[in-house]
């Protein structure tokens, strides 16, 4: 079987749409970011207290909330789980933003046990997960998710730069920025909590972009020094075509295998797995659509430079 | 050739077979069966804390330091004392990360763990009250538990008793560390040396004979239950008494009976000791009989240590200093008690106990038993400075995971992987035929290698982690994909099947190496930042790039070999 073998795309040609779409996505991802005052950063990187509940009775999110608030809790966030089919799994996430008297991160929990204790019973629920983080570490761990994230776009770019030309290494990183920045858009969109697992699952989406995009840039590298009459849009065409079927395949397996994460995978991974399919996707596109643009302007770029007469060296 | 092929099955029999040997179940010392894979806490639940030292009141030229150290070895003692299989504690920089893995109470792991040490200083009461108020205690635990639930337990005892009564020379042979607390200002060598030898104290063999039953004697007497009585043995020191480790739950919940707490004495309370004496095959915990006024607290105990010899005696020494109020206090309470023991409790347990063998002020020192080693005196230098902590601690990041929520992931995590794994194959084989078998394969020994590497490295799996094998089944068949498009290619382009074998492996090569790379140095990126879970993810990114390099360069192309090697007509290629 074959798919896309001898395939013939213009896909230099229609850039500009390309362009287009991709602003656009950016434009809402990035709007929805302002409308929601920022991503939605997990406790993690704001402190505070998340407790993951499982109640053995029917309740409402209307009715743990009046609990908890009757025990003195404040500013929670109450978020019901749903299976990947939809149905209610009378579990349930607390979420309660940082407090700053000294009894504060432990404090809260114990609230919470205690209001779930004496209004629902002591045998009708279970603290499946608490993660209680004091300010301090939040900050800390999101310095370091950024440095994580600086760090390993910069080593990308010097290995690109000492196994291509510059350009390149150019190039895929604005293919990088360019997923980076969709799928924060996707996240607030689809108001997926911020953690480290996000955090991770971004850097693999960095890692997996990038991965497209130079095996595509690879091809480029060979055609060019095959030295065909053809002009440079031709040539980026030409190996992107040629490594089309490659792309698809892949992505394919790749995404066969985060859907089955998604849909079996449980309330914990879940978002995980969605942030992953999204940045996946989007990296495919990115490798096709923004990272072999972007080579064909900086190398059109570079030739007007060359051409014009002020350049004339002497 | 056949050679260079025989020998390549050769090596990739062999890395699987030793993959898969790392992968097999083994067994413990003990029996217990060790699972390959060892889980993070995520998935086997349990909590991980973060705990600092709050230096915000301390005095400005407080060593903290010293300060985290101390702490340290405070957690360390109090998690031992919880009874936790292979806790994990240790320092990262300036605060302490303990995890602690199946924790069945967390609410009581954190208060453990949370609690300010608090030191004291008792004098060891000679037992006498204690003995006379056992009488009482021993009806309250039957009306309070009830005669029928305990016979059973004190006949069983009774024969246990019988046993290690029978004869004196299976009283306990470890001499305790033995510690004698001479006054700074005299430091005498024993003189009748402190009570070493392990003779039960003639007061408390009085006061047993006195009555019709007391410590260690037999539990039941005129058919009247004897609860407590029968589980108590003397021990070493008057006040002293021993409880066979196994015993020890039943005696400590009888104790905190409010009916018992009620008929105890006010002006004692009882303290369990840390160690355990060994004592005719079976073992002991001492339970210790102290006044209720504390000579001095931990409060009063300004600095202690570090752990020295005696210059003339050459015996470990370990000298402490109180602070003024503390020396007052120490004073006229020791006083009254020249020739008495004194216990060092800490958090309600009793380290250790010294004779007191003259007034204690302000410098005083703690010396310990011929044959004690100094590893001992450093011991209780620490314990002695723990006691003195002058820091709070706090902890500033909690995570709990249930075991029923880790139970949850790895089944689901463990059916994806499967079902992601089926589809990649069918794909595979639907798209490239023969050669999508021979992918597969390759797939195969790839998934054994990447566990077995994760075994074998002891890597812990992590939720994430599993989240990333899945991740890397898909993107280890790109290699392959890559390499069978330029094979495609080379064949389209006219080329015999082996030259095409050959150019497609050839081809694909820069674009594998300089993609896994990139990758790569994501991962290791990862690994070197990310806490827990995410370093779990690292670990599984970067052993599956290598791991299918490997696959995808060597197996495969074995495979390939092996495949165009056996056809009689080299014309054509399933591809």
């Amino acid at each position: 079987m074959r798919l896309f073998s001898n395939a013939n795309f213009s896909f230099l040609a229609v850039r500009r749409r390309a362009y287009a779409i991709s602003a656009a996505l950016i434009v809402v991802g990035l709007g929805s970011i302002v409308l929601h005052g920022g991503v939605n950063a997990g406790v993690e990187f704001t402190g505070g207290t998340l407790v993951h509940v499982r109640v053995t009775e029917e309740t409402s999110v209307a009715a743990l909330r009046d609990l908890v608030n009757a025990a003195g809790v404040s500013g929670e966030q109450i978020q019901p789980l749903r299976s990947s089919e939809g149905e209610s799994t009378q579990e349930y996430l607390f979420r309660v933003p940082p407090v700053d008297d000294e009894a504060g991160l432990e404090g809260v929990e114990r609230l919470i046990r205690s209001a779930l204790e004496q209004g629902l019973g002591a045998n009708s629920f279970e603290l499946l997960r608490v993660e209680a983080i004091g300010p301090r570490v939040g900050d800390e761990l999101r310095t370091k998710a950024v440095f994580a994230l600086l760090l390993s776009f910069l080593l990308t770019l010097i290995y690109l730069a000492f196994r291509f030309e510059w350009r390149f290494g150019f190039a895929a990183v604005i293919a990088t920025i360019h997923d980076i920045a969709l799928t924060f858009g996707f996240i607030s969109l689809l108001n997926v909590e911020i953690s480290l697992a996000t955090v991770a699952a971004i850097l693999t989406i960095v890692g997996y972009s990038l991965n497209d995009t130079i095996v595509v840039f690879d091809r480029v590298r060979e055609n060019l020094k095959k030295k065909r009459k053809e002009t440079y849009e031709e040539t980026l065409d030409r190996s992107i075509n040629e490594t089309l079927p490659r792309t698809i395949l892949t992505s394919a397996t790749t995404l066969i295998a985060l859907v089955a994460l998604f849909v079996l995978g449980g309330p914990v991974i879940r978002p995980f797995a969605l942030v992953l399919i999204l940045g996946i996707s989007v990296g495919t596109y990115s490798s096709i659509f923004v990272a072999s643009p972007a080579l064909l302007e900086i190398h059109r770029w570079q030739r007007r430079r060359h051409a014009g007469p002020a350049h004339a060296t002497g | 050739m056949f050679s260079t092929v025989r020998w390549r099955v050769i090596w990739i029999t062999l890395l699987v077979l030793l993959c898969g040997w790392a992968l097999v179940p083994k067994e413990d010392a003990d029996g217990n069966r060790i699972p390959p894979l060892q889980l993070g806490l995520d998935l086997q639940g349990g909590m991980h804390l973060a705990v600092e030292v709050d230096d915000s009141q301390a005095p400005p030229d407080a060593d903290l330091e010293d300060a985290v150290e101390r702490t340290l070895t405070t957690i360390r003692n109090r998690i031992d004392q919880f009874g936790v299989r292979e806790p994990n504690i240790q320092r990262a920089g300036d605060r302490i990360i303990v995890e602690l893995a199946g924790v069945q109470d967390p609410e009581r792991a954190k208060e453990i763990v949370n609690r300010t040490a608090f030191m004291e200083f008792k004098v060891v009461t000679d037992g006498t009250s204690f003995l006379n108020a056992l009488e009482r205690i021993d009806r309250a635990i039957v009306n309070a538990v009830g005669a029928d639930q305990l016979r059973p337990t004190a006949l069983e005892t009774q024969v246990d008793l019988g046993e290690v009564l029978g004869g004196r020379d299976t009283a306990p042979q470890a001499v305790p560390a033995d510690t004698t607390l001479p006054d700074s200002a005299a430091v005498d060598p024993p003189p009748g040396a402190p009570a070493a030898a392990p003779d039960p104290p003639a007061a408390q063999d009085s006061a047993a004979a006195g009555r019709d039953s007391a410590a260690g004697a037999p539990g039941q007497q005129d058919g009247e239950l004897r609860p407590l009585s029968a589980l108590l043995r003397p021990g070493r020191i008057e006040g002293e008494f021993l409880v066979a480790t196994q015993d020890r739950p039943t005696v400590e919940s009888w104790l905190a009976l409010p009916e018992v707490t009620a008929v105890i004495p006010n002006d004692i309370t009882l303290h369990w000791g840390v160690e355990d004496v060994p004592a005719g095959g079976s073992t002991f915990v001492p339970l210790y009989v102290l006044d209720a006024e504390p000579l001095i607290t931990g409060e009063e105990l300004q600095d202690a240590g570090p752990a020295n010899r005696d210059p003339t005696f050459n015996q470990p020494i370990v000298p402490f200093e109180t602070t003024r109020r503390g020396a007052r206090l120490f004073e006229r309470g020791t006083a009254r008690h020249v020739g008495d023991n004194m216990a060092i409790v800490l958090d309600n347990r009793v380290q250790s106990y010294a004779v007191i063998r003259g007034i204690l002020s302000r410098n005083a020192q703690i010396e310990l038993a011929p044959g004690a080693s100094f590893q001992e005196a450093q011991d209780l230098a620490l314990v002695l400075r723990a006691g003195a902590l002058p820091m709070p601690i706090r902890i500033v990041e909690e995570r709990t995971v249930g075991a029923s929520l880790g139970e949850d992931s790895i089944r689901q995590g463990r059916m994806a992987f499967l079902i992601g794994i089926v589809a990649v194959v069918l794909l595979m084989i639907g798209y490239y035929r023969f050669a999508g078998v021979l992918a597969v394969g390759a797939l195969v020994v790839y998934v054994i290698l990447l566990l077995g590497g994760l075994a074998g490295l002891q890597a812990t799996l992590t939720l994430p982690g599993i989240a990333g094998l899945i991740l890397s089944v898909g993107m280890a068949v790109d290699a392959n994909v890559l390499i069978f498009e330029r094979i495609r290619e080379e064949l389209d382009a006219g080329k015999t099947p082996r030259t095409a074998v050959d150019a497609g492996f050839a081809n694909a090569l820069s674009a594998i190496v300089d993609a896994n790379l990139t990758t790569l140095i994501t991962g290791i990126i990862l690994f070197q930042f990310g806490t827990g879970p995410v370093r779990g993810f690292a670990v599984t990114l970067c052993i599956g790039i290598l791991a299918s390099f490997f696959a995808a360069l060597y197996v495969t192309r074995t495979f390939f070999m092996i495949y165009l090697n056996r056809r009689a007509s080299s014309e054509s290629v399933s591809i």
